[in-house]
């Protein structure tokens, strides 16, 4: 007989394709390695509402406010359930923010870049919504139920986020010259760290052959880049953006698309916390939950005072 | 004044409310206590806004010179715009973000559920759409009203000092001039008249159960029924309509 609680047990069950549920036996590094996966992608929800936000008041129709405005309660709704999940693994939503706060758990980098003109907004959809989705996609796939489930509804979501931004490049790219110039300005500034953003090369990757093993991640890094590198730059050249990469080309061959090195040490100085923006985001965080403390504190009390007036007529 | 140029304005007013309320709290995205609370206030920006248009769409429609409701939003000047002084206060803090909202739903809740049965049919579809919103806007402001004013002795000082700075704006709320009256002979308006003592009444209601005095009504303020506003409207006008202003040819 199996011992249910054992590594070869669950490493069976993940064999088979099962989904692992929050009461079931897990090894602690399983354990660890979704509470950092999970709570890293719902920090990044939270933290992307920043760059976006940043245009809601300057929003140029009231058509395009209201998808942002929604676009963005999407974003926070998504942080929302994955902070759920992150929950069922024994962790305080509390514990999940105090480390956001210390730069103990990370965010996706690539909101460390600012968003400078309104065709950010798009190039944030296309781009850097369009590579989280190839990612959410095959996560919708992922051994742990609740992260499982939770994609499922994020990825519904997401495709929608990506329409409108690329439908703002359309826009854009349609119209007059400034708008035009700035579609490409937001192409150039964003193209390459949407790439980053599926991580290091596989051979470079430190946390990718547990994960794999584990079913956690289904496919690899560079697996997922080159979906998002294939779907991608068609889509950029329909509409007249010049790929900032002078040496990109087609392999005929395989169908897919070869692109130039990425500037690697980019991405580690970002990571290292030397982008744009990484002190602004985290500084922004900081400050609107230490000014909202007075607010959760109010709540509180006046919850305490209401249970105990209830509990004394009662 | 005829009927028309009558509905125009009275549509206008409804109208910027809605636009610059809404800009008001999109402002707290990203800076909410809580990411749950966060989500609320963009929630009723995003409920404002969607009002905002189906309303500036039909002013345009009302002025029948082909302009569209981003034509109205974007391209007026401040002394064409006819939003309530209240609307436009800033997000001072949490609980003046509260008792403007606590202030303007209870209004709107009365407001609307009168509008509803208005004779002109655009109006009455869009009051009755908008009373289902209005009631969680109010909800929500009851409920925060509440916790802030029964809650620590900081929020309960905090909500009392919205309250009483936010005050002399509410009187403006209540004011009819030649556009209402006409268009009340219409069938087409509200009397805010028993509006207004309903809105005390209810308002006195609310900030006794949060154990929070009514202020003395003192000077109140006016103005935006003939475009003079306070400061603030100027600022969110030039964030608002920078893009459609800096590059007029362009479409979005």
């Amino acid at each position: 007989m199996h011992n249910e609680h054992s590594d070869t047990h669950f490493q069976s069950r993940i064999d088979n394709g099962e989904h692992i549920e929050s009461k079931d036996y897990m090894p602690e590094g399983y354990r660890k390695h979704l509470i950092r996966q999970i709570s890293q992608h719902a920090h990044s929800e939270v933290i992307g509402m920043q760059p976006e936000g940043n245009w809601i008041t300057r929003a140029p129709s009231l058509r395009a406010k209201q998808i942002l405005l929604a676009k963005i309660q999407d974003e926070g709704g998504h942080g929302l359930y994955l902070y759920s999940a992150a929950e069922t693994l024994g962790i305080s939503r509390v514990e999940l923010i105090e480390n956001l706060q210390s730069g103990k758990a990370k965010y996706s980098s690539i909101f460390n870049y600012p968003a400078l003109n309104w065709a950010d907004i798009g190039a944030i959809g296309w781009l850097v919504d369009g590579a989280a989705i190839v990612n959410q996609v095959s996560l919708q796939r992922t051994s742990y139920g609740p992260y499982s489930r939770a994609m499922v509804r994020i990825c519904k979501e997401e495709s929608f986020h990506q329409r409108q931004g690329y439908e703002i490049m359309t826009k854009m790219m349609r119209g007059t010259k400034d708008q035009q110039a700035m579609a490409q300005d937001a192409m150039n500034r964003w193209w390459w760290p949407s790439l980053m953003m599926f991580g290091p090369h596989d051979t470079d990757s430190p946390h990718s052959s547990d994960a794999v093993k584990w079913k956690i991640k289904r496919e690899t890094n560079d697996e997922l880049r080159q979906k998002f590198i294939d779907k991608t730059i068609p889509q950029a050249e329909l509409i007249g953006l010049i790929i900032p990469d002078n040496n990109f080309s087609l392999d005929e061959k395989t169908g897919h698309y070869k692109i130039s090195p990425i500037n690697w040490d980019e991405f580690y100085r970002v990571i290292a916390g030397h982008g744009p923006c990484n002190k602004q985001r985290v500084d922004h965080h900081i400050k609107f939950h230490e000014e909202g403390a007075w607010i959760r504190e109010a709540a509180v009390a006046y919850k305490q005072k209401h249970v105990k007036k209830e509990l004394e007529t009662a | 004044m005829t009927t028309k140029d009558a509905a125009y304005t009275y549509t206008i007013r409804l109208g910027d409310d809605a636009l610059i309320l809404g800009h008001r709290l999109s402002e707290l995205c990203s800076r909410g206590p809580i990411l749950e609370e966060d989500l609320a206030l963009t929630n009723v920006a995003l409920d404002m806004i969607g009002r905002a248009q189906a309303l500036l769409k039909y002013a345009a429609d009302i002025e029948g010179k082909g302009k569209t409701d981003d034509d109205i939003a974007y391209r007026r000047a401040e002394i064409n715009y006819y939003n309530h002084l209240l609307i436009e206060q800033p997000n001072a803090d949490f609980a003046h973000t509260i008792a403007r909202q606590l202030f303007v739903s209870v209004f709107e809740f009365l407001f609307y559920t009168e509008l509803e049965k208005s004779r002109d049919e655009t109006l009455a579809a869009i009051a009755s759409k908008t009373i289902k919103e209005i009631k969680y806007h109010m909800q929500h402001a009851i409920d925060w009203t509440l916790r802030l004013g029964d809650g620590t002795s900081e929020s309960h000082n905090r909500m009392q000092t919205a309250v009483n700075d936010l005050w002399m704006y509410t009187g403006e709320l209540f004011e009819m001039d030649e556009v209402d009256a006409q268009l009340m002979r219409d069938g087409i308006a509200v009397d805010l008249i028993p509006i207004k003592a309903q809105w005390h009444n209810d308002i006195k209601t609310v900030l006794s159960k949060a154990t929070l005095l009514i202020p003395e009504d003192t000077y109140m303020q006016t103005g935006s029924k003939k475009g003079i506003h306070t400061e603030n409207l100027g600022h969110i006008l030039s964030e608002m309509q920078y893009l459609q202003r800096a590059y007029p040819d362009a479409v979005w």
